[in-house]
């Protein structure tokens, strides 16, 4: 096991906790930077469907992980990331550097704008209020036709940024590259976050709402912070989604996608960065083995390949179902008790990680 | 002029008057105990002080200036830190984190700038990391710096606690059963440190404690209540020995005198 020896206050501070740890994670970077050399195309799409999903994971991750909200209308700032950035761009004729970053600031001021209604609502009741703005914001798509497209949708335009071309289809190796950047900044962001004073307010309002008061929080501003920067961050991963998918229309960000960026994060496990890759992991790659194995089963029933509808969401169904039954804290949880296991080796108890019943809450402060 | 002034204090939950034209005033620098039978309404007045409920009438005045008119979360800054009876901890973070968050009063840094770790984010976090430091060396938390308070024992929590209010730096410390579930061993820890958060750190404690012992051997004043009443105010000897106080806990003082109830 490694022991770190803790020589100054930065040790807790710092980005990375040791030098091996930083030594991993560039690897992991430099391996992430040579991939389209390593991929075909095909997976390389795939890789890059999988980033979007981890940076729209994020977003979802710092408020019900972080501040402990839930939300179910995560779709709508997906959405509204989407849409705001296609529209400065066409309509305004913004180039994408510029369009894009106000994208996620829109996306964030929308969240906000959510919150302050929002901010006395818990837990099943919060759920059903972002689920309500989910649905109304497919219906507005609809019905601001004009500017939206409608049910026709739009076409996303090709980003040209410093003299480049980067699309999706001609150059996929650059809209990569580009995804990676915003993952990467994503990713330092929240780590900032995590260990700036505003990430322990938000664990402060979620642990306890009434001592994070008591210690100087103000507990609506604080969530209110947590969906304006959940949403800007969900407005970014929408736009890059818009990029991706080509074309789009308010199919693209329906109620199940909500569902499934909840269930993802769920299946990663809450409160980690690691969580919303391993859950984009899933969700991204899932469908396509459910194709492969389906296809390999046809084959060799001599059935050939045919199409079982409700198939993808029986099996994410039934995946969520297993972890919440056995494995809460979802697979970065799992990850950490493996490593912990190889780490104490031989010396790991089945109970370290036992979640204990904790004392009685005040309920008369509530 | 007192560091805390109830000015006639009263609370009422439709039909219940949880506190009755309460009055009485904390001196700087004093450790001042409220203590009284189940529902006399001493966490009640706690929860008064820290703003969470609004008096129906009456004054509450801190440092000469009424706070009525602030949110329960500036408290905090004005320098009030409060604990909790049934522990109310940030559970699925580490003492560390813990007690951190306490320094939330201090600081200076905003959105933008934490976000991207500026130096001076640094900066202030090392800040931060000193003073409660200071606070783990006062309460000999050393060894349970990184350990999540979700499997800390009930004695460590409670320690935790009052770090965490200390860690605010306060003028005016109030705790609520600081020793409620404690051994004798851990009651007279609190006592010490109450004691020297008194005498080193010059803050003011007042607290609410069944524990007439430690009550006894830590506070310069008592004042007892019952059902929202103030019975008796003086030194914990004079409390204890005062007729109606006993007549609150025991019954009627005189054998003559039998009491409906």
């Amino acid at each position: 096991m490694r022991t770190v020896f803790k020589t100054s206050y930065d040790a807790d501070i710092n980005l990375f906790r040791h030098g091996a740890q930083a030594a991993w994670y560039l690897a992991l970077l430099a391996l992430a930077l040579v991939l389209p050399v390593l991929l075909d195309v095909f997976l390389l799409g795939e890789v890059t469907n999988m980033l979007i999903w981890a940076i729209a994971g994020m977003g979802l991750m710092v408020l019900v992980g972080q501040s402990g909200q839930a939300s179910l209308g995560h779709a709508a700032f997906l959405a509204i990331g989407c849409y705001a950035n296609v529209l400065l761009q066409e309509r305004l004729g913004l180039p994408f550097i510029v369009s894009f970053p106000l994208a996620g600031l829109i996306a964030g001021f929308a969240g906000v704008l959510l919150a302050i209604p929002t901010a006395r609502l818990h837990g099943i009741y919060l759920a059903i209020a972002t689920l309500a703005i989910a649905i109304l914001t497919d219906d507005i798509i609809v019905l601001a036709e004009p500017l939206t497209g409608g049910v026709t949708g739009l076409m996303t335009p090709t980003i040209s940024m410093f003299g480049l071309e980067i699309d999706r289809y001609v150059t996929p190796d650059r809209f990569y590259w580009l995804v990676l950047l915003v993952v990467v900044l994503t990713v330092l962001v929240y780590r900032n976050l995590l260990r700036a004073p505003l990430g322990r307010a938000f664990a402060a309002v979620r642990d306890s709402e009434v001592s994070a008061q008591a210690m100087g929080v103000n507990v609506a501003r604080t969530k209110a912070t947590a969906f304006g920067i959940s949403t800007a961050i969900t407005g970014l991963a929408g736009a890059l989604m818009g990029h991706f998918a080509g074309v789009f229309n308010n199919e693209t960000f329906s109620i199940i996608i909500s569902i499934q960026l909840l269930l993802m994060i769920v299946i990663g496990g809450l409160g980690s960065i690691h969580g919303a890759f391993f859950g984009a992991i899933v969700v991204a790659l899932l469908p396509q083995a459910i194709a492969l194995s389906r296809d390999f089963i046809g084959g060799l029933l001599g059935t050939g390949s045919m199409a079982i509808p409700g198939l993808e969401s029986a099996v994410f169904g039934v995946i969520l179902i297993l972890f919440i039954l056995f494995e809460p804290t979802g697979i970065y949880g799992r990850w950490v008790k493996i490593r912990t296991y190889f780490e104490l080796f031989p010396f790991y108890r089945r109970d370290m990680f036992r979640r204990q019943k904790s004392y009685l809450k005040t309920e008369r402060l509530r | 002029m007192s560091l805390l002034e109830i000015d006639n204090v009263t609370l009422r939950f439709g039909g219940v008057v949880a506190v009755n034209k309460v009055s009485f005033s904390v001196e700087e620098g004093e450790v001042f105990a409220l203590v009284g039978p189940n529902g006399a309404g001493k966490s009640t007045l706690f929860n008064l002080v820290s703003r969470i409920y609004d008096p129906v009438e009456g004054d509450i005045r801190f440092d000469g200036k009424s706070i009525l008119d602030k949110a329960p979360h500036e408290m905090a800054r004005l320098g009030i830190a409060r604990t909790f009876q049934n522990i109310e901890l940030f559970e699925q973070a580490t003492v560390l984190q813990n007690l951190l968050v306490g320094r939330h009063r201090h600081r200076k840094g905003n959105l933008v700038n934490e976000l991207l770790f500026t130096p001076f984010v640094r900066q202030e976090e090392r800040r931060h990391r000193e003073a409660v430091e200071k606070v783990i060396d006062f309460l000999d938390l050393q060894a349970y710096r990184d350990k999540y308070i979700a499997g800390l024992p009930y004695g460590v929590r409670k320690v935790v606690e009052m770090g965490r209010a200390l860690a605010i730096e306060p003028r005016l410390l109030l705790l609520d059963e600081p020793a409620s579930g404690l051994s004798v061993e851990e009651t007279q820890d609190v006592a010490f440190w109450v004691e020297d958060i008194k005498s080193q750190m010059g803050v003011t404690v007042l607290m609410v404690e069944h524990d007439m012992h430690l009550v006894s051997a830590v506070s310069d004043r008592v004042l007892a209540l019952a059902d929202g009443k103030a019975l008796a105010l003086g030194t914990a000897h004079e409390v204890q020995n005062h007729p109606k106080v006993i007549e609150a806990y025991i019954g009627v003082s005189d054998p003559h005198q039998k009491v409906v109830a």
